[in-house]
């Protein structure tokens, strides 16, 4: 099955660059700003965006290797890229140490000589960095990357698979994700517990994604454009948005029938809780349903910030992660009103604009100036990113 | 709002509190009963027992024991004071098993002896940060509550929940969403009330009630922070406890 349009469909950065934008906002605690992201009014979140849009550009990019180059190249290059996010998560994790072993030094509130505890583990830094070389100990907010990682190095033999027989390679990730939910299956994180995002869960997602590039997409477009499915995806937006208001008011807690409660909570996250995965779909459908692919203004200035970020989302994606530490440390250095809120998610999507664009310019210059090797791919294709 | 808080708080009372801390009665709704408690007061006798880990003590405290021996200052002396204020014909006594750096399942562990030591018509059970700090299994800090829950009710003691602290320096190291969650959705369906203390104190920060961001050594803002939750809390537990229809502005 071949790729139905060798066109880049712009709609894909644009959501990928909010997405990040938005796990920027969200990944600064206590930031009022981030009530303005979809966590809030549902039960999906950017998450689910982020790795939906991962796997469609992996399998776009690296099928096409796949089919060109054979199984070994194009291998070779997703574990290249997993190679490159190890080490843009080990580099964050640097940056990670020295906030905290800072706030260890600085701070001793009586109130808080509990939650001081969780500094215990700079105590024996040879356990610990150990465990984070390993994946196993992840810092808040650092879980995403090690999903990406283990998603990509299972990837290839995954993608073999999608390109000669896609059903049966959906059916396959399918097939995990329902053992992994019968068999409680997840991989352990230290000091305790398990994967916050859980792989053999969020692989569905993966994978889902890239069938989808590789013409699952097309197959599916009749049934995505039926009123039904729109009306569907609508009532069920709105229905999860319901509750997702009685997480703020409680008082409207009461107005959820017990029989409801018991069938929808606890909505997981760690596994991908299927009701998020519909809570995306809806969210892909409405987006695909009102957004079309040839969009003119895709291409407008509007939105040319988010699609830059979305085309370079490796080094976007880093980029948020420290500036949410970053805007972190200005609340509780500098100021945490509002105001100061508001300035720092706005400079801080600025300045993930700024690198994207930067990223941008030299990848251009260097195809232009004919660098030490030839353009890899065509230009701009995801911005080579996958 | 202030003003109408004010208002809200009737005249009888002995002691005014300090209309600081009252800016949250919202977050203190509760649509679930205490009828241990209800009888207790009926009974003119009520005790309670909190049990906790770090949070619900300030240093200097002993562990356990009376509240009122046990660390004057931390949250369970004040909500003895509080609540012997608000009931001033009922005799209240709080006790405490409250021990740094436990989990729920090592509280739940403890349950047992502390409940029959002192046959509380209450229990306090503030929990989750410490699960949240060493990553604990969701599923395992549910199951760990709902038991808690179920052992306290079989010997007779109402349940109030106790989430973790706002801290907002610790925000990007502990994340407590999943436990915070997990607690307000066991509460709901084992139908007690739950004290959002996260919440509560999230808006004292934003509204300067309390500088939660002071990097002070001293213990002055800890104190006045405690005493403030003990104060809600027994709010909380007379509201609960009312026998009739609630009434929203305390005529008692």
């Amino acid at each position: 099955m071949a790729p139905v349009s060798t066109e880049r469909d712009l709609r894909l950065d644009l959501f990928r660059g909010l997405a990040l934008w938005l796990i920027f906002l969200d990944h600064i605690p206590s930031n009022a700003v981030s009530w303005i992201t979809i966590r809030n009014y549902g039960f999906s979140d950017a998450t689910e965006i982020f790795v939906f849009i991962s796997g469609y550009t992996a399998a776009f990019v690296y099928g096409r290797a796949m089919r060109q180059h054979g199984f070994i190249v194009a291998s070779a290059r997703v574990l290249k890229r997993a190679w490159q996010i190890y080490v843009a998560h080990v580099f964050l994790l640097a940056i990670y140490l020295a906030e905290i072993a800072y706030v260890a030094n600085s701070f001793d509130n009586p109130l808080y000589t509990e939650e001081m505890g969780v500094l215990d583990f700079l105590k024996n830094p040879d356990v610990t960095i150990l465990q984070a070389l390993l994946l196993k100990f992840k810092p808040v907010n650092m879980d995403i990357l090690p999903l990406y990682i283990l998603l990509l190095v299972w990837f290839p033999p995954m993608l073999w698979l999608l390109l000669r027989a896609p059903s049966i390679a959906l059916l396959a990730s399918a097939t995990l994700y329902a053992l992994m939910w019968l068999f409680e299956w997840n991989i352990p994180a230290y000091p305790s517990g398990t994967w916050l995002f859980n792989p053999f869960a969020w692989q569905l997602l993966f994978v889902f994604g890239a069938w989808c590039a590789l013409g699952g997409a097309q197959n599916l477009s009749r049934w995505i454009h039926s009123r039904v499915v729109v009306g569907l995806a609508i009532a069920y937006l709105i229905f999860a948005f319901a509750i997702a208001m009685t997480w703020y008011f409680p008082r409207l807690a009461v107005y959820v029938p017990k029989f409801v409660g018991d069938a929808i909570y606890p909505i997981d996250k760690t596994n991908l809780d299927v009701l998020r995965i519909l809570h995306f779909l809806a969210l892909a459908v409405i987006t695909v349903a009102f957004v079309p692919r040839d969009w003119p203004a895709l291409k407008s200035r509007f939105f040319w910030p988010a699609i830059v970020c979305g085309q370079h989302s490796l080094e976007t994606f880093c980029m948020g992660v420290f500036l949410s530490f970053a805007g972190h440390f200005v609340f509780t250095e500098v100021s945490n009103r509002v105001l100061t809120q508001v300035f720092v998610s706005f400079l801080g999507i600025a300045i993930m604009v700024g690198v994207a664009a930067l990223i941008s310019w030299y990848r251009h210059a260097e195809r232009q100036g004919g660098g030490p090797r030839p353009p890899a791919a065509k230009p701009g294709y995801a911005g080579g990113d996958a | 709002m202030l003003a109408l808080l004010l208002l809200g708080s009737g005249p009888t009372r002995a002691e005014q509190p300090p209309a600081e801390c009252r800016v949250a009665e919202n977050l203190l709704e509760s649509s679930f009963r205490l009828p241990q408690v209800t009888r207790a007061i009926e009974a003119k006798h009520l005790n309670v027992l909190v049990v906790g880990a770090g949070s619900s003590q300030l240093p200097g405290s002993n562990s356990s024991g009376t509240a009122s021996n046990a660390g004057g200052n931390a949250y369970p002396a004040r909500l003895q004071h509080a609540l012997a204020q608000q009931l001033p014909d009922v005799e209240v006594k709080v006790t405490t098993d409250v021990k740094a750096k436990r989990t729920a399942a090592e509280m739940v562990k403890a349950l047992p002896s502390a409940l029959s030591a002192s046959k509380p018509a209450l229990l306090v059970w503030q929990t989750g940060t410490v699960d949240a700090m060493l990553a604990v299994d969701p599923d395992q800090f549910s199951q760990a509550l709902d038991k808690g829950i179920s052992i306290a009710h079989s010997a007779g003691a109402d349940v109030v929940l106790i989430n973790a602290q706002y801290s907002p320096r610790t925000e990007s190291m502990i994340a407590l969403g999943t436990y915070a969650e997990d607690m307000r959705w066991v509460a709901l369906q084992h139908e007690v009330p739950l004290f959002d203390r996260f919440s509560i104190m999230k808006l004292w920060g934003e509204l300067g009630t309390f500088d939660l961001y002071s990097a002070t050594k001293k213990l002055d803002i800890a104190e006045r922070v405690h005493d403030c939750i003990g104060r809600l809390l027994a709010d909380l537990v007379v509201t609960a406890a009312k026998p009739e229809e609630p009434s929203v502005n305390g005529s008692r």
